[in-house]
């Protein structure tokens, strides 16, 4: 199995997905989150993952950590492949040495993603003592190194300080530090920079770009926000109700997006170049995970819904170079 | 600007004395959350206000909300002073200016039903009988895209497009010249937002209602807003129509701002204008020009002389030395 894997893993990839499937097991049912999940992100890659809320991309990002909330999720198929082993046959010891020093993540909020009551040294020190053993102590230079990487002037002194004491970018700035202090293959950033004023999020984008170019790393980028991923990503996933709709490279999706679900997010967002009198909208709402339809999940909101979207779900149709989507619109006649 | 103002504000400040010690405190500095801010607003129009957090607009939003009073200057409503009203005066205030605010989760009471939320400010006004004040709730479910039966449902009942709806609909209640509208769409999903901003501006030409937006996307100012305002750490620095503000863009601050706004094109960057640094503290904020400090075009004068906001264009306000002749 190994070595058909290898061989139909095209060069470079770091992280392959295979159908990842994570439901929710309620009383009142299953929530379907993510269902049937594929993806792969090659070495230096940003991958964008943008869709509204509820549509699972940031459970995607937590069934990737295997770090699921407590109350029911389990990830119940699929392969997660980074670095050529499924991680979804790992224990928990080894999935403790796997995060930080394989896949990282920064989350969207700094405030809560810091220990209020500890140094910010104290925390990146831990980070790396966590890796390679020894003491605190012994850390602090590399800890200091880790906070130049990420732009913070002075670090020998900011080490010592404490996460109050610093601004929303510069926090994110050092979980950007902790997360990288292991050099992992696959980072992965669930809005990173939501919390975070435009003039700091254009600044912190440079930075994730800087240190991407310098290690390497693959990243998958979370968001909602298309600005930032026309900005950042060099293939961007679209995700609706669990499933990914369509992927491509960026251009091709921005300039000729073939799901209708794409086309109309695309077309709702307002342009800074562009004076509309109205814009136009997706009517209706995303259909309740517990309760999907058999076919396509955006028919009910889709102008262009015929009886076989009714009827099955449309697989993922080639429609271009490397450029897919879901929908029977553009399937092979 | 012209003589038909509804709200004209002038030369506001709101000064926060900054304490230290708890027992015995005493002041050791004022935090200037807005200082020195004049603007008017038509009846019908839209005001944008944009800057990042920590430059004023949202206390700027509470002093025309008049749940905060200012350290000086004075805001006027059709003419009348706003602050310092008592009893009735007041509450015809709170009727006349209204507000829907960024979070619909946190906006809106868990345990009232959503035609007692919507109604409230009728009941409290003695709009009419209960039978009357029920219709009036009805027709404004149905005037924010809502159904009349939904008035007996919980908000939890609800997604946040259609909370940020019923916080609409009781602003509208009781027939408000002014909403302030505090970043109302930045909660809601992208698909979500559009929605809403086309019925805040089909309201707006039915109802001949003005609003203050609040916002910081650009890109949905520039939908929504007539006149625009750019806000740095407490002052205006550029005050423009829309339109010119748009299409001219002259406070390298405001340069900045829209620089770092991506565009929802790849490959559309145009130049680029990376700020180094960040805010300063509004606390002890730079002398002369508060941007001078992350400003790519400061000259010597600018760490000195504050500049002043002036026309550089017909109705084109900025406060830079980069526009000053001579």
């Amino acid at each position: 199995m190994d070595a058909e894997m290898a061989s139909e893993r095209p060069p470079g990839t770091v992280l392959e997905v295979r159908n990842l499937t994570t439901h929710f097991f309620l009383r009142r049912g299953v929530v379907k989150a993510v269902d049937g999940v594929s993806f792969s992100l090659k070495r230096g890659e940003v991958l964008g993952l943008v869709g509204e809320s509820g549509c699972g991309k940031s459970l995607t990002a937590l069934s990737l950590m295997r770090l699921l909330p407590r109350g029911g999720a389990r990830t119940i198929a699929g392969e997660i492949v980074l670095d050529g082993e499924d991680i979804l046959t790992k224990t928990p010891a080894e999935m403790r040495d796997i995060r930080g020093s394989k896949i990282s993540m920064i989350l969207q909020d700094p405030q809560t993603s810091l220990n209020p009551v500890f140094s910010i040294g104290n925390q990146i020190c831990e980070a790396i003592v966590r890796r390679i053993g020894g003491r605190k102590r012994d850390a602090v230079p590399e800890a200091v190194e880790a906070l130049r990487r990420v732009d913070i002037a002075a670090p020998e002194q900011r080490i010592g300080q404490f996460p109050h004491q610093m601004s929303g970018g510069m926090k994110q700035r050092v979980v950007g530090a902790i997360a990288i202090t292991g050099k992992p293959q696959v980072l992965i950033a669930d809005e990173p920079t939501t919390a975070l004023d435009v003039t700091i999020q254009l600044q912190y984008l440079k930075l994730l770009k800087r240190l991407q170019a310098e290690t390497q790393m693959g990243i998958l980028f979370i968001t909602h926000d298309f600005g930032v991923v026309a900005r950042m990503c060099d293939r961007v996933a679209v995700m609706y109700a669990g499933r990914i709709v369509e992927c491509g490279p960026v251009r091709q999706v921005f300039d000729s997006p073939s799901h209708p679900y794409t086309r109309a997010l695309i077309a709702s967002v307002p342009k800074m170049t562009e004076t509309a009198d109205r814009l136009p909208t997706i009517d209706g709402q995303p259909p309740a995970l517990w309760d999907l339809p058999v076919g396509c999940r955006f028919e009910a909101r889709c102008p262009h819904a015929e009886q076989r979207c009714r009827d099955a779900y449309p697989g993922s149709f080639q429609v271009g170079v490397d450029h897919t989507a879901d929908c029977w619109r553009v399937a092979p006649a | 600007m012209s003589t038909d103002t509804l709200l004209r504000v002038t030369n506001l400040r709101k000064h926060y004395p900054f304490t230290k010690g708890i027992l015995f405190a005493r002041t050791v500095g004022q935090v200037k959350a807005v200082d020195d801010i004049s603007f008017t607003i038509a009846p019908g129009e839209t005001l944008g206000l944009v800057g990042e957090s920590g430059c004023g607009k949202t206390t700027t939003s509470k002093l025309v909300l008049n749940l905060e009073e200012p350290s000086s200057g004075e805001i006027l409503l059709q003419g009348k002073p706003i602050h310092g009203l008592r009893g009735d005066a007041l509450r015809e205030y709170r009727s006349l200016v209204q507000a829907v605010f960024q979070d619909p989760w946190s906006s809106l009471n868990p345990r009232m039903m959503v035609g007692k939320i919507i109604g409230e400010s009728l009941v409290v006004t003695k709009w009419g009988s209960a039978a009357a004040i029920e219709g009036r709730v009805r027709e404004l479910l149905l005037s924010v895209g809502l159904r009349a039966e939904q008035a007996l449902q919980y908000p939890h009942e609800f997604s946040g497009g259609q909370r940020q709806r019923i916080a609409l609909a009781s602003a509208l209640a009781s027939q408000p010249k002014l909403i302030v509208l505090d970043e109302p769409v930045s909660a809601l999903d992208v698909s979500i937002r559009a929605q809403m901003m086309n019925l805040l501006k089909d309201v707006q030409a039915r109802d001949n209602v003005a609003y203050l937006l609040v916002a910081h996307d650009l890109a949905s100012v520039r939908y929504m807003a007539d006149q625009t305002i750019v806000m740095y750490l407490g002052k205006i620095v550029e005050y423009a129509p829309t339109r010119t503000l748009f299409d001219d863009v002259q406070h390298p601050y405001t340069k900045a701002l829209f620089s770092a706004v991506l565009s929802a094109r790849p490959g559309q960057q145009a130049d680029e204008i990376v700020l180094s640094g960040e805010v300063p503290s509004p606390l002890n904020p730079p002398g002369g020009c508060r941007f001078h400090t992350r400003c790519p075009f400061a000259m010597p004068r600018c760490s000195s002389e504050e500049p002043v906001l002036r026309e550089t264009a017909p109705s084109h306000l900025v406060a830079c030395h980069l526009y000053d002749q001579g």
